[in-house]
């Protein structure tokens, strides 16, 4: 019963006082909303990683061809020459748990059109390469397994080449010229953007890699084989029967080729936006906390000044722990009201953000929790030292207090 | 029987300092319910300090204080606490109201503070009732700083009737009023006592000593006169006095 009067004592307390109040509590006003806001942008970057991590394709394991060495200069990675189209095939048949594979070449050309050139990333590929890049084709349609089979002359151009050959026109049907041989564009695929390397994914050219091999390459190796897993938990296996395979298939010679994962590239790109978020949410939690000094020193102020109004208190009744808990409550209401007013700031000025700069936000519920509970700590914290002060005032003394 | 107040042999010394100040040296004095002393005294007598005994606001450092038949000297902080609460009321020097509240909020504060729990209305209903002895009921909702001096102090002794205390301990209540106000405040002691309210009240003004039954003098720590007052001045045949000098002035005037 005691502690009902406290609250409502309290309550007319923090009334009288309403401005110093409203001020008092902006200081936690400001750390909640801020903590809000960066760990919802920090989240909403991380999942934007995410999904352009994702949007390379997932489970997708690469093998290169080893490096070459002549007369003690060794080559870089993928030097040597020795993956062949027999090698993915294998890999194919032979490995459980494969989901698609694609043998890939890759070259840089100067590819012509309508009267235009551009200097393109030209690239093989089998037709299940758009599924394993979760990619597709925008207008027109892919090349199919009879062009692959054939090493027709056709292929799938990227945004960017299309506007860069043939401006606003169709591309479908059109011809270019790659390396003076003629290839029909068969499809334009949807604009990716830029790769969080900062590549542009669209400025791009595929063709079967059957044609790459016979037309542009002209050579029979394969520059790497992308292999793309049924389950993520499957990855670490079937890296290790590719590469026990193709050991096999070399016949006790030395491996030359690499096998790897793309895991550990979207395990590295996911733990850099986590730091930025975790820096993000510290920064601002400093805010909190300087939230909450600044209650204990108005709290302070307050004993202080309000010294006379505490001996009265005790004067005509009130117990220590009666003023002790008052002024806890005074602080705890202070910081958990500006924490829910954060709360309300905080994910507006988060939507705000992400509607001006057009950045993915993901207001997370555990910031939420997390920062409404960690104000309120903040107001038995900060409002302890400042309430036991209050409490343990002498009455004759506080009376006599001008 | 029937003294609501014993003191024995009440010694206060207080040593925090340098040198111990022996502030009360042994007072031994009764006050039987429905008195209405003044204790008076040049500062530094010590009436302070046993006004500040006699509220429980502070332990004897030796002696036996019954209040009401309890003895107070061995109890703890928050046992006087409660003893203030429920048998002591406190009207000060200066008023001691709390600032931006309303009279009546202020006049509710101890109830906050006792053993009952009362309902929102009941509050109210008290905190009214106790407005009308003293009768300030139409300034209710007003703020300290919207009253003038001497409703204040009503406002005070409405708050320290709140929980029908054995004495009222007023402390220089006339101190902070002029002389007309101060009579209109003796007016409402007066009447008050007449209820049958224990009032103690520490003064040095002579002439408001002269409308309580019984003036004590205290020097250096000891009580050095305890006389009943005759004749004693009556509150509102002074206020009628002092009302028919002001006409009169008014119509020379």
């Amino acid at each position: 019963m005691r502690f009902f009067n406290t609250i409502k004592i309290a309550l007319r307390a923090l009334r009288r006082s309403a401005m110093r109040s409203i001020l008092t509590a902006l200081g936690i006003i400001i750390g909640v909303a801020a903590v809000i806001a960066m760990v919802s942008i920090g989240n909403g970057a991380k999942s934007q990683v995410e999904s352009s991590i994702a949007s390379l394709g997932q489970n997708i394991i690469s093998v290169f061809p080893g490096n070459f060495t002549a007369g003690g200069v060794r080559g870089g990675f993928g030097s040597a020459s020795t993956l062949t189209v027999e090698d993915a095939l294998a890999i194919q048949n032979e490995i459980p748990g494969v989901a698609a594979i694609s043998p890939e070449m890759r070259d840089r050309s100067q590819v012509l059109a309508n009267g235009l050139n551009w200097n393109t990333q030209v690239i093989g590929e089998d037709v299940s390469y758009l599924d394993i890049r979760i990619w597709s084709v925008a207008e027109g349609a892919m090349f199919t397994e009879a062009d692959v089979r054939g090493a027709a002359k056709v292929c799938v151009i990227g945004k960017t080449v299309a506007t860069q050959l043939f401006q606003d026109g169709d591309p479908i049907g059109q011809t270019l010229r790659i390396r003076n041989i003629p290839f029909k564009v068969v499809g334009v695929l949807t604009p990716k953007g830029f790769n969080f390397f900062g590549q542009d994914q669209d400025d791009t050219l595929i063709i079967p890699y059957t044609s790459h091999l016979k037309r542009i390459a002209r050579r029979p190796n394969l520059n790497s084989i992308v292999v793309q897993a049924q389950e993520a938990d499957q990855m670490a296996r079937i890296q290790q029967d590719i590469t026990d395979l193709l050991q096999q298939r070399r016949n006790g010679r030395d491996p030359d080729f690499t096998v790897r994962n793309q895991q550990e590239l979207a395990e590295a790109a996911t733990a850099t936006t986590k730091t930025m978020t975790v820096l993000l949410g510290a920064i601002a939690g400093v805010s909190l906390i300087v939230g909450g000094i600044g209650i204990m020193n108005i709290m302070l102020v307050s004993v202080t000044e309000r010294t006379r109004e505490i001996g009265i208190r005790l004067a005509v009744g009130a117990h220590g722990s009666d003023v002790l808990t008052q002024f806890l409550i005074e602080a705890i209401i202070l910081s958990s009201m500006g924490g829910a007013i954060g709360v309300l700031l905080g994910v507006g000025s988060s939507q705000l953000i992400s509607k001006l700069n057009g950045w993915p936000v993901l207001v997370s519920t555990t910031a939420i929790i997390g920062a409404v509970a960690f104000s309120a700590v903040i107001g038995i914290f900060f409002g302890f030292y400042p309430a036991r002060k209050a409490a343990q005032l002498d009455p004759i003394e506080a009376l006599r207090y001008e | 029987m029937a003294a609501v107040v014993q003191l024995e042999e009440i010694h206060k010394i207080y040593d925090s300092g340098e040198i111990p100040v022996h502030a009360v040296r042994g007072v031994t004095l009764q006050i039987p319910k429905g008195e209405f002393v003044a204790v008076m005294g040049a500062s530094g007598s010590g009436k302070s300090t046993l006004m500040n005994l006699l509220g429980c606001l502070d332990r004897p450092s030796k002696g036996r204080y019954l209040l009401d038949d309890i003895d107070v000297s061995g109890l703890g902080r928050n046992e006087l606490a409660d003893l203030r609460n429920q048998k002591l009321g406190f009207v000060f020097q200066g008023f001691n109201l709390l600032s931006r509240t309303t009279a009546r909020e202020n006049v509710e504060l101890p109830m906050l503070y006792g053993k009952r729990r009362f309902s929102a209305r009941e509050l109210h209903e008290r905190a009214m009732r106790s407005l009308d002895i003293v009768g300030l009921t139409a300034r209710a909702d007003h703020f300290p700083s919207q009253l003038s001096g001497g409703q204040q102090q009503r406002v005070a002794i409405a708050r320290a009737l709140i929980n029908e205390p054995q004495i009222l301990l007023a402390d220089e209540p006339t101190g902070n009023l002029d002389s007309k106000t101060s009579v209109e405040i003796m007016g409402v002691f007066q009447k008050l006592n007449e209820q049958g309210i224990t009032i103690v009240m520490v003064t040095h003004e002579l002439d408001i000593a002269r409308y309580c039954k019984r003036n004590l003098i205290m020097r250096d720590g000891r009580l050095v006169s305890d006389v009943q007052v005759s004749p004693r001045l009556n509150a509102l045949e002074e206020m009628k006095r002092i009302l028919s000098a002001e006409a009169e002035a008014k119509l020379t005037a």
